[in-house]
């Protein structure tokens, strides 16, 4: 089974990962896309009926912290890497019209 | 006294017995960076002053009895994708090209607890995503065993950085063999821990279920005595497991007798270098002469890992690099019309083609539709992977194969072909997926001079039978060299 | 024949919880501080920080579930929630998808028509996003953290509902529980309960749904039954001329009484869900669960049956006092404190209640406390003051909490009872106000209200108006 990675799937995934790749770059990476899934169509050769999907390896579980204030005003460092910044937050291209 | 053929833990005991000053150490170590940097290129930030200034600090502790441990003094490099409180942390990206942590890893913390001195930060494949350390946005590293190779990746820059004296050890992360395969083709001794071992607390995160931070060093005593020092539970890691077992230096024992040792057949098929196969079945003699038990064995799925672990592995990245968007931190694009815009030319000029590729995969595999077919099927894969290993450890005590299928590569030639590069981690992924402890170590070197790396695969939590492997097997080989050494006076052994 | 249509209606509640710090991290949830100073790098999402679950939310969370008769999940988890806006600072939220903490429960409501079920289909635990503020006249916006993994839980409702009228009751009820639980204040103005809700409408008598849109932006009740209102209006209109309704998202404003559509090329509207690789599993076992179902308090219906059985008040007032926890626990420990359940009452449905609303407080803020209630009571029961001073006092304490005791000794209100003492001002009054004493002399004896009243002035209402009275008699 051979996955062709159409021009619209492309688009698509470059919304969900807002990535906009050149033509180019973008013929190059649906043909690895597609090479890579029928790799991983080897898979389906593999019977998992009945194996629960496995996130954690380890049965750790119920990891928890008390309700207590840790932290304090540390805003500086917070804000130390910020491209832009203005009183005191973060500065982002204008969100609604 | 050369310094820099010690080991950490040597050079951490001469620095006790006043023998060698920190001051020394680390002026050792920057005078070799000096020399042969500019051609491996090991590290993308390199912090002399501070360095220097922090040796002294730790001999100040050192003399007055406040620092006794075994990696006081000693200088380390810490991959670039492991935060550092006020030193650049790039992730070997674009990205975070002037990214300028405002705290460090926990792993880092306990070797700053522990008297070891941050000499600098190393190049690595962009986001731990390579195989090579070719897709840095800082430059190739090259394999100071010959510079015409790849020190392999995508901790690269550490294991190049150990092989080349440019540091005593270094910190590296492994997600599908990460630290294991740069230390194999650089002939360093590198280990992965459990999962949940070392703290992913300032990890940057590639694939967080299967991210472990590990160190690279020059034997097995140094890997025992790091891992000692890494080991803390951390409860700012949800998946940190509270060990009461991380006493891993009491296993610098040299005795595998009774050691059931297995050898997956599935290791040893196509595409494995015969020079290679040829090494790691004379190490695993070494060790049956040492009174271990080896026998080969099916593991069975090797073939699937590849596809689970990179379903898995792109997935998890998809979503861990959203948070880089040119808001809070790192690289914005100069030009964009609103905030859409802002955000796909920003991750479009920051990350380069390798972590793009796996990006766009990764979200894809978690779109609506395919979630099922790829990402759920990819994790009952895993559960499957992991009761063949299950299987396994009830009848071994220790998996014995190669790292890699080869030797490393040339530069340049490795990237051309993704897939190709994916099947290069085949005897490593699986172990990530299963949360498994592995060890390279070195066991001879190709008709080239590349060196060969013997991987020991244990049991979740049993990282103290590979040390015992692992050191019964480095001290075996020593007492060979030795032995050869007086017997034709001209000491070409191999290690 | 005109055709008749038929609201449903579904609601996505999320309510803000009481708990002192983040859902993932040690910073504050309180209010109030100056943009992100409430941050930290888990709460920004910076490289390498990584979120630990905040006990105190899943106790809320697991106590709200067992309070709308919710089955807890023993094995629940966290899932990823991926969609790119600068207010997510992970560009993920952190939400549970796949297994929810709590599901299939239900809770009554009430409304003129009569009693009815809303069925619960889940209620999972999330993180709420940062604020962002717009700047008016540049080209950019300003985002603040301090809000970013401040604790949610969401209630998602099964679209039982089929007016306003049965969506008010649900939210009431809704909020009554969670205050009862003292696991969040719930006010809609300040958005610590905000409720999304999902239209669709059918045809009367038709078995399946209709195509739904989901109303955002709904800070009260009167914007939300104008918001169902007109969005019921304008999906029978589409469906009228033959057009589709289109499953979306719709933003209202009620300042034009209309919706917007909140849809735009740049949003797939395909969230990646995925469990969230950072965050381990919670388990829920019996033991937990018993300690849960100890600390659950007395909810309204068990009070109210209590309240008739132990106090003699009347059951008007007990529908009123127990509408409100922090009102019915300001009643009970003042009660405990020794005062007349009956004078509680009154202080809380005449003077509280009037003070309240020309504050346009809710019960939820009234600041005095049980021990200062009981003490103005006991003043006025020993008649060290007289109900006017009562009142005056009262005021300053419900502003200010001050302490009434020390207030009326500090300020000489307390009242003069002392015949000697009076016997000189009311012979005054009586010397000034000749019309008054010769109408009362006529047989006028309403006259006499009249000279009291003045000797209250005069005494600046510290006097006990029966003394005053019958002194007044004495000497005329």
């Amino acid at each position: 089974m051979a996955n062709i990675i159409s021009d619209e799937t492309m688009e698509y995934v470059g919304i969900l990962a807002k990535l906009e790749l050149s033509d180019e770059e973008k013929k190059a990476a649906a043909a690895d896309m597609g090479k890579m899934l029928d790799y991983f169509d080897k898979m389906s050769e593999l019977d998992t009926t009945g194996v629960e999907p496995m996130s954690h390896v380890f049965p750790i579980h119920n990891v928890l912290r008390e309700d207590v204030v840790t932290n304090g005003d540390d805003r500086d460092a917070i804000l130390q890497n910020a491209p832009a910044q203005k009183e005191g937050m973060f500065v982002v291209p204008k969100t609604v019209g | 006294m050369d310094l820099l053929t010690m080991t950490a833990t040597q050079l951490a005991a001469a620095i006790k017995e006043k023998k060698v000053t920190v001051s020394e150490a680390v002026q050792a170590v920057l005078a070799q960076i000096e020399k042969t940097e500019a051609l491996y290129h090991c590290y993308i930030t390199v912090d002399k002053e501070k360095a220097l200034e922090r040796a002294k600090e730790v001999q100040k502790k050192i003399d007055a009895g406040e620092l006794s441990g075994p990696l006081a003094g000693v200088p380390v490099a810490i991959k670039d994708n492991l935060c550092t409180e006020g030193l650049l942390t790039t992730c070997g990206s674009k990205m975070l090209g002037n990214f300028v942590p405002a705290y460090s890893a926990q792993a880092v913390k306990n070797l700053e607890e522990a008297g070891a001195v941050l000499i600098g930060k190393t190049n690595m494949d962009e986001f731990a995503m390579g195989s090579t350390t070719e897709t840095s946005f800082f430059g190739v590293t090259k394999n100071p065993v010959n510079p015409e190779y790849v020190p392999g990746g995508s901790s690269g820059g550490s294991a190049a950085a150990v092989a080349a004296g440019e540091c005593f050890f270094a910190l590296g992360s492994d997600t599908g063999g990460s630290i294991r395969q740069p230390a194999s083709f650089c002939g360093v001794v590198g280990m992965k821990p459990t999962y949940g071992t070392v703290s992913r607390y300032g990890l940057v995160a590639y694939a967080s279920s299967l991210d472990q931070i590990g160190p690279l060093c020059k034997d097995v005593t140094d890997c025992a005595t790091i891992l000692e020092v890494l080991a803390t539970h951390d409860e700012k890691d949800s998946t940190s497991l509270n060990r009461n077992d991380t006493d891993f230096t009491a296993a610098l024992v040299e005795d595998v007798k009774g050691m059931k040792i297995g050898i997956p057949k599935d290791y040893f098929g196509e595409g494995l270098d015969p020079e290679v196969k040829a090494a790691i079945l004379k190490a695993a003699e070494v060790l049956q002469e040492k009174g271990a038990i080896v026998e080969e064995f099916d593991l069975s799925l090797t073939e699937y890992a590849v596809p689970a672990y990179y379903t898995i592995a792109t997935a998890e990245a998809s979503s861990n690099l959203e948070r880089f968007d040119g808001v809070k931190y790192g690289y914005r694009t100069p030009d964009y019309l609103g905030l859409h815009n802002m955000y796909k030319k920003t991750r479009s000029e920051g990350f380069g083609a390798e972590v793009k590729r796996r990006i766009m995969l990764g979200s894809f595999v978690l779109s609506s539709g395919y979630y099922d077919a790829y990402y759920l099927k990819a994790l009952r894969v895993k559960a499957l992977i992991k009761k063949a290993f299950d299987e396994a450890f009830a009848k071994y005590d220790v998996i014995l194969g190669p790292v890699a299928p080869t030797t490393a590569p040339k530069l340049g030639e490795s990237l051309s072909d993704p897939l190709k590069m994916y099947l290069g981690d085949i005897y490593t992924i699986s172990v990530n997926l299963a949360g498994l402890p592995a060890m390279s170590i070195p066991c001879g070197k190709d008709e080239k001079g590349l060196p060969i790396g013997l991987q020991l695969i244990g049991d979740c939590y049993k990282e103290k039978n590979l040390i015992r492997a692992a050191y019964t097997y480095e001290r075996a080989v020593a007492a060979d060299v030795c032995a050869n050494t007086e017997a034709d006076g001209n000491g070409k052994g191999e290690v | 024949m005109v055709k008749q249509y038929e609201t449903v209606i579904g609601l996505e509640v999320h309510v803000e919880l009481a708990s002192k710090t983040k859902i993932f991290c040690g910073c504050s949830t309180a209010f109030g501080g100056a943009p992100n100073t409430h941050t930290c790098p888990v709460c920004t999402g910076m490289p390498g920080s990584l979120p630990v679950l905040n006990k105190q939310v899943l106790e809320y969370a697991v106590a709200v579930g067992l309070a709308t008769n919710c089955e807890i999940t023993r094995f629940s988890k966290f899932d990823r929630k991926n969609y790119f806006y600068p207010d997510n600072p992970q560009n993920y939220q952190i939400s549970q998808l796949y297994l929810p903490i709590c599901r299939n429960g239900s809770v009554e409501i009430e409304t003129e028509s009569g009693k009815k079920q809303i069925g619960i289909h889940e209620i999972h635990m999330e993180e709420d996003a940062g604020k962002m503020i717009h700047d008016e006249s540049g080209n950019f916006s300003l985002v603040d953290y301090n809000r970013s993994g401040v604790p949610l839980i969401e209630i998602v409702s099964e679209p039982d509902m089929r007016s306003a009228e049965e969506v008010i009751a649900y939210l009431e009820r809704l909020r009554m529980l969670i205050q009862y639980l003292g696991a969040s204040d719930c006010k809609l103005q300040e958005g610590s309960m905000r409720a999304d809700v999902n239209i669709s409408v059918r045809e009367a008598g038709c078995e399946t749904l209709g195509t739904r849109t989901e109303m955002k932006n709904l800070n009260s009740f009167r914007a939300i039954a104008r918001a169902i209102e007109g969005e019921t209006a304008r999906q029978i209109a589409l469906i009228e001329a033959g057009e589709k309704v289109i499953q979306e998202t719709r933003r209202w404003d009620d300042g034009k009484g209309e919706s917007f559509t909140m849809r735009s090329k740049e949003d797939a509207q395909d969230y990646r869900y995925f469990p969230d690789p950072d965050l381990v599993p919670v388990l829920v076992f019996e033991k937990f669960l018993a300690e849960i179902k100890d600390r659950q308090p007395e909810f309204r219906e068990a009070k109210m049956e209590r309240y008739q059985r132990e106090f003699d008040i009347p059951a008007y007032d007990i529908d009123i006092i127990t509408g409100s926890k922090h009102m019915a626990d300001l009643f009970e420990e003042t009660v405990a404190l020794g005062a007349q359940p009956k004078k509680v009452s009154n202080w809380l449905m005449v003077e509280t209640l009037r003070l309240l609303k020309e504050n346009g407080m809710d019960p939820e803020d009234i600041r005095f406390s049980p021990k200062h209630l009981a003490a103005l009571i006991k003043l006025t029961d020993s008649k060290a003051i007289n109900s006017t001073v009562a009142k005056e006092v009262f005021e300053k304490m419900f502003a200010e909490d001050i302490d009434p005791e020390k207030y009326v000794e500090d300020a000489g209100l307390k009242t003069v009872s002392d015949e000697g003492a009076l016997r000189s001002v009311v012979e005054e009054v009586i010397a000034n106000n000749p019309q008054s004493v010769e109408d009362y002399r006529n047989g006028k004896e309403k006259a006499i209200g009249f000279l009291v009243g003045q000797t209250m002035k005069a005494m600046k209402g510290k006097a006990d108006p029966a003394v005053v009275n019958q002194l007044l008699k004495e000497l005329l």
